[in-house]
């Protein structure tokens, strides 16, 4: 077996055991990048001579016994909207195109003392808005197992570097669905932890009252593991919770005895794809026969998830982004007259079409005579939603369900219906609401070759409940299938090997859908920016 | 008969909070260093940084809240502003509004016309923002973010103050309390404390209020009552012309003694406030607040009632030594070494107060030790230096807070007690003049005091005056 075949864990042994090195570690995700990722784009910044030094060390460290860990040496790829210090951060926005941070994010700490190696940075939706990655200022991702089709959204870039092979796990980030949505598209294992569990010190927030950094593997329990490395009460996150135990891979038991499993009715009606529901339905056999008690019931509100949803994580994000405006680091207007002007220049410029979209439903909602209408009654139907769930779970141990309505569609065809877009989050959107943990793993093709996720959703800090479910489905399904690549000639695209660690992009973003109205400054200035802001710290 | 006129006026005050490290990060607050010195990802708003609450801030203001009579809402929430400026550097400020820390409180306030209740209509927890400079020779700004995040309470007044002479005196209650609560120092030069001014006027007996102005850059009590009188006459003229009085923030100036408008309210901005999601709610628990409540320190209103009953001193001694906190302390640790509280509070009244004034500071600058200052009252009091002597160690004390017996010893300040000396300079003097020495058997009581001086200048002050006298009277005699 290929080096990036293995899984995370797997690989993480062959290291620990001396079979491989670090440095031989990287050098196969690297080689794998550079084969497919001119066709893929899932990276938008790389940081190999960094990646190199780190491997080097963290050699040393697995030799003198100072660094352990199960994953200790084995690269990886984050998502492009967590803190590195020193390594560009851009949110895939132009208006971060040349953003270095001068802090680490807590999970980015977390990972370096159990010896993680970062080859770079993954392309996602801009800002996170999006399900398709299609909405980055860098261009698409484009989905493995068929490059005419997306990969689903917003870590799309994540699912595919781990999807691809090109890294054997990755880091996303889940404000609606955005790594169980792409993890389900792409073939591979995403896990949105319960909010409050990772640090999200350092992850540029989107939806703050929703996000949650989590896991995305190619197994369930390279997703445990992962968990166990990243979570943590951090003191510089006032969300976050101290939590009893930090245990999860202890889940990763093949045992369902018992298990209450219910699977919402209200989730198999109008508007899931057909082929998509008897995945799911085959999924619940498989507890089933393994002795798990499963049967459908209501859930109740579902339909009121998506207002709901796209009116909070819109009105944080119009506060959130307002830091984005030219005055302190990343695009600013050449041209502009006075402050003002500047501002609205820059922003106008720097924004894509999707966040523009939701910073002004955002600043609708909150503004004054219409804040009760729409943002509080968001907030109670929140409240709502959280309730019916806390009944479930009185009845059920895990929610079986679908990860989205259909397979991933193809390029091009989600971002003219913005609407029908954020239909397609149903499924996910509801369990951030609630806070809860929640799982997409992969159980088979549709009739196109493409993956279809199943969803299981734990109650608060139950985490364990979902990774003993999606670890026994696991075990009878059997190792995933890996996609066959089929693209042009990727090594023809060499201009995105040139994605440095404080560079400008290669090519200027232009924002998604958008002509390229606005050049990006010329390059030499913003390397100084970059550096700039390296001595800053 | 021309028409008669009522003054309706509100006051924000803002106040900066005494902590050590700001609000929502471990950035100092010190004063006066170099821009962006105390700054760290949190206070300049980089992008994924996040806000943690200081804990003492919300006892300061809780604290603040029982002092001026509020109601504590122990369940309470930080909000968000969001206004774009560069000093700002989320561009959003985070505040209260829906839940603020303390509401419903008041304060009373002694006036010409007696005792005044003024309202609190609340008091809220908040963040100040960064400084910014605008280089007109370089022609760009530049901003320094060591303010940004500094904590600071809002307290809202209801618009109960009739007067400029109400307005200080509400000013001047809410300075003492904050200061005896040691919340802030609350200069109001150096922007510690802040007031900015909302007016109205209205015919008397009337119900309704007028439309009013909000008045800001108001840098010392004297230009808030400048700025009072000046907004109310022009609101007067304006009414009497037949024009209506805009809503609108106006800048005084105090050169000019007119305010500007600075913005109207038509371009006034929506701040689209909402529960900021990176702060968790803040429970006041029971026990929390009994806390704090026995940890308040005695305020003015009860070291008066107490010095009356404990310290046999005038009641308007009292009065101005608890005008401050910190001569207030000092008068009680000086009173509790020597026990002498009358001696104390003289020397507070007089040298003290005149050595201030000379120099124009306020009694919070104070910093000598009441140790030094006990020391010198038993030093007077046994006789050992006289008055003339222990005014001069006295300000010696003031200025570099010298031990007295230490001072006394090395520059030979002691008064002479050796009978056998005095009696050789008094005779001295007895014989070098005659034309006194027969005034005063001729009845004249005068020259005998211009023979003290003599004595006195002959010992260089360190004789005891009334023993000279004594002994002059009895060579005479």
């Amino acid at each position: 077996m290929q080096i990036t075949e293995l899984t995370a864990l797997e690989l993480g042994r062959k290291i620990k055991e001396k079979e491989i090195s670090v440095r031989e570690a990287l050098d196969a995700s690297y080689q794998k990048i550079e084969a497919a990722d001119g066709e893929l784009n899932s990276f938008v910044t790389l940081d190999k001579e960094e990646a190199y030094a780190r491997a080097d060390e963290v050699q040393a460290g697995i030799a003198d016994g100072s660094i352990t860990g199960p994953l200790a040496g084995v690269p990886t790829a984050i998502k492009d909207n967590i803190c590195t210090e020193g390594l560009r951060t851009t949110c895939s926005s132009k208006i971060l195109y040349n953003f270095v941070p001068t802090y680490q994010a807590e999970v980015i700490r977390n990972m370096e003392k159990a010896g993680a190696v970062i080859l770079g940075k993954t392309n996602m939706d801009e800002f996170a808005m999006g399900s398709t990655t299609e909405t980055s200022a860098f261009g698409p991702t484009k989905n493995p197992w068929n490059t005419n089709h997306v990969p689903g959204g917003s870590s799309g870039g994540s699912s595919v570097a781990v999807a691809a092979g090109e890294a054997p796990y990755a880091l996303g980030s889940d404000t609606g669905g955005s790594i169980r949505q792409p993890s389900s598209f792409c073939g591979v294992v995403g896990m949105k932890p319960t909010y409050g569990t990772v640090s999200r010190y350092g992850l540029i927030a989107y939806g703050s009252s929703l996000d949650q950094i989590g896991p995305i593997a190619k197994d369930v329990s390279d997703c445990a593991a992962i968990l166990e490395m990243i979570a943590s009460h951090d003191k510089k996150d006032s969300t976050s919770v101290a939590r009893s135990d930090y245990d999860f891979t202890s889940a990763l038991v093949d045992d369902v005895k018992g298990l209450r499993v219910g699977i919402p009715s209200d989730y198999l009606g109008e508007g899931l794809d057909d082929e998509v529901r008897k995945a799911v339905l085959d999924a619940a056999d498989v507890l089933r026969q393994k002795g798990a008690l499963v049967e459908e019931f209501d859930l109740s509100l579902v339909e009121y998830a998506i207002p709901a949803y796209y009116v909070i994580a819109s009105a944080e994000a119009s506060s959130n982004l307002a830091r984005f405006d030219g005055v302190k680091y990343g695009y600013r207007s050449e041209q502009y007259e006075g402050l003002h002007n500047m501002y609205k220049k820059s922003r106008s410029e720097g924004f894509g079409e999707e966040v523009k979209r939701r910073i002004m439903l955002g600043s609708f909602v909150l503004s004054s005579g219409y804040y009760d209408a729409y943002y509080l009654k968001a907030l109670r139907t929140k409240a709502l939603i959280k309730q019916s769930f806390d009944r479930a779970f009185e009845k059920y141990d895990v929610i079986l369900a679908p990860a989205s309505p259909s397979t991933a569609p193809e390029l091009g065809k989600s971002l003219s219906d913005p609407l029908k877009m954020y239909l397609g989050d149903i499924y996910t959107i509801s369990v951030n609401l609630a806070g809860l943990p929640g799982i997409s793993e992969p159980c088979c093709l549709d009739s196109q070759g493409l993956p279809i996720g199943v969803q299981m959703i734990g109650d608060c800090f139950h985490e364990k409940a979902i990774i003993r479910a999606a670890y026994a489905f696991e075990q009878a399904r059997g190792r995933f299938l890996t996609p066959k690549i089929t693209g042009r000639d990727c090594m023809a695209d060499k201009q995105k090997m040139t994605k440095q660690r404080n560079g400008c992009p290669d090519a200027a973003p232009s924002g998604a859908g958008e002509a390229p109205t606005a050049e990006i400054p010329a390059g030499d200035q913003c390397v100084q920016n970059g550096t700039d802001a390296k001595e800053g710290e | 008969m021309a028409k008669q006129y009522e003054t309706v006026i509100g006051l924000e005050v803002h106040v900066e909070l005494a902590t050590k490290t700001k609000i929502f990060c471990g950035c100092s607050t010190a004063f006066g260093a170099a821009p962006n010195a105390h700054t760290c990802p949190v206070c300049t708003g980089m992008p994924g940084s996040l806000p943690v609450l200081n804990k003492q801030v919300v006892e300061y203001a809780m604290a603040v809240g029982l002092a001026t009579n509020c109601q504590i809402h122990q369940f309470c929430k930080f909000d968000r502003k969001n206004y774009f400026y560069p000093d700002n550097p989320q561009n959003y400020q985070i505040s209260q509004l829906y839940l603020p820390i303390c509401h419903d409180g008041f304060v009373e306030v002694e006036t010409s016309a007696g005792t005044r209740r003024i309202g609190i209509h609340e008091i809220h927890m908040e963040e100040d923002a960064g400084k910014l400079i605008h280089d007109e020779w370089e022609d760009c700004s530049l901003v320094d973010y060591n303010r940004s995040g500094v904590p600071l309470i809002e307290i809202v007044s209801e618009p109960d103050m009739r007067s400029a002479e109400e307005v200080i005196a509400y000013l001047e209650k809410l300075r003492l309390i904050i200061q005896y609560l040691g919340a802030s120092d609350c200069k109001l030069q150096e922007g510690s404390m802040r007031a900015d001014v909302n007016l109205s006027v209205r015919e008397v007996g009337t119900e309704t209020f007028g439309t009013r102005t909000e008045m800001k850059n108001l840098n010392s009590f004297k230009a808030i009552a400048r700025a009072i009188d000046g907004e109310r006459e022009r609101q007067i003229e304006r009414l009497e012309e037949g024009k209506p009085v805009i809503q609108e923030t106006r800048r005084w100036d105090d050169n000019k003694e007119y305010s500007y408008p600075m913005r109207s309210k038509e371009d006034a901005h929506d701040y689209r406030y909402f529960p900021d999601p990176d702060l968790v709610p803040i429970l006041i628990s029971d026990e929390w607040l009994q806390e704090v409540k026995d940890r308040q320190p005695e305020l003015r209103t009860e070291k008066l009632e107490r010095y009356k009953k404990e310290f046999d001193i005038p009641a308007y001694d009292a009065g101005i030594i608890t005008e401050s906190k910190r001569m207030a302390d000092i008068f009680e640790e000086t009173t509790a070494l020597c026990k002498k509280p009358k001696k104390v509070s003289n020397w507070l009244m007089g040298e003290t107060l005149r050595l201030l004034k000379e120099e124009n500071r306020e009694p919070e600058t104070l910093d000598f030790s009441p140790a030094n200052l006990a020391k010198l009252i038993e030093l007077a009091e046994a006789g050992t230096i006289n008055q003339t002597v222990a005014k001069e160690v006295f300000e010696q004390i003031f200025h570099q807070d010298v031990d007295p017996e230490a001072y006394v010893e090395e520059h030979g300040l002691k008064t002479v007690n050796d009978e056998g000396a005095l009696r050789s300079v008094v005779e001295s003097v007895i014989a070098s003049n005659p034309q006194s020495v027969s005034d005063y058997k001729g009845g004249k009581e005068k020259a005998l005091g211009f023979l003290v001086g003599q004595t006195m200048k002959a010992m260089k002050g360190k004789a005891n005056p009334a023993a000279v006298n004594a002994m002059l009277r009895e060579l005479l005699a």
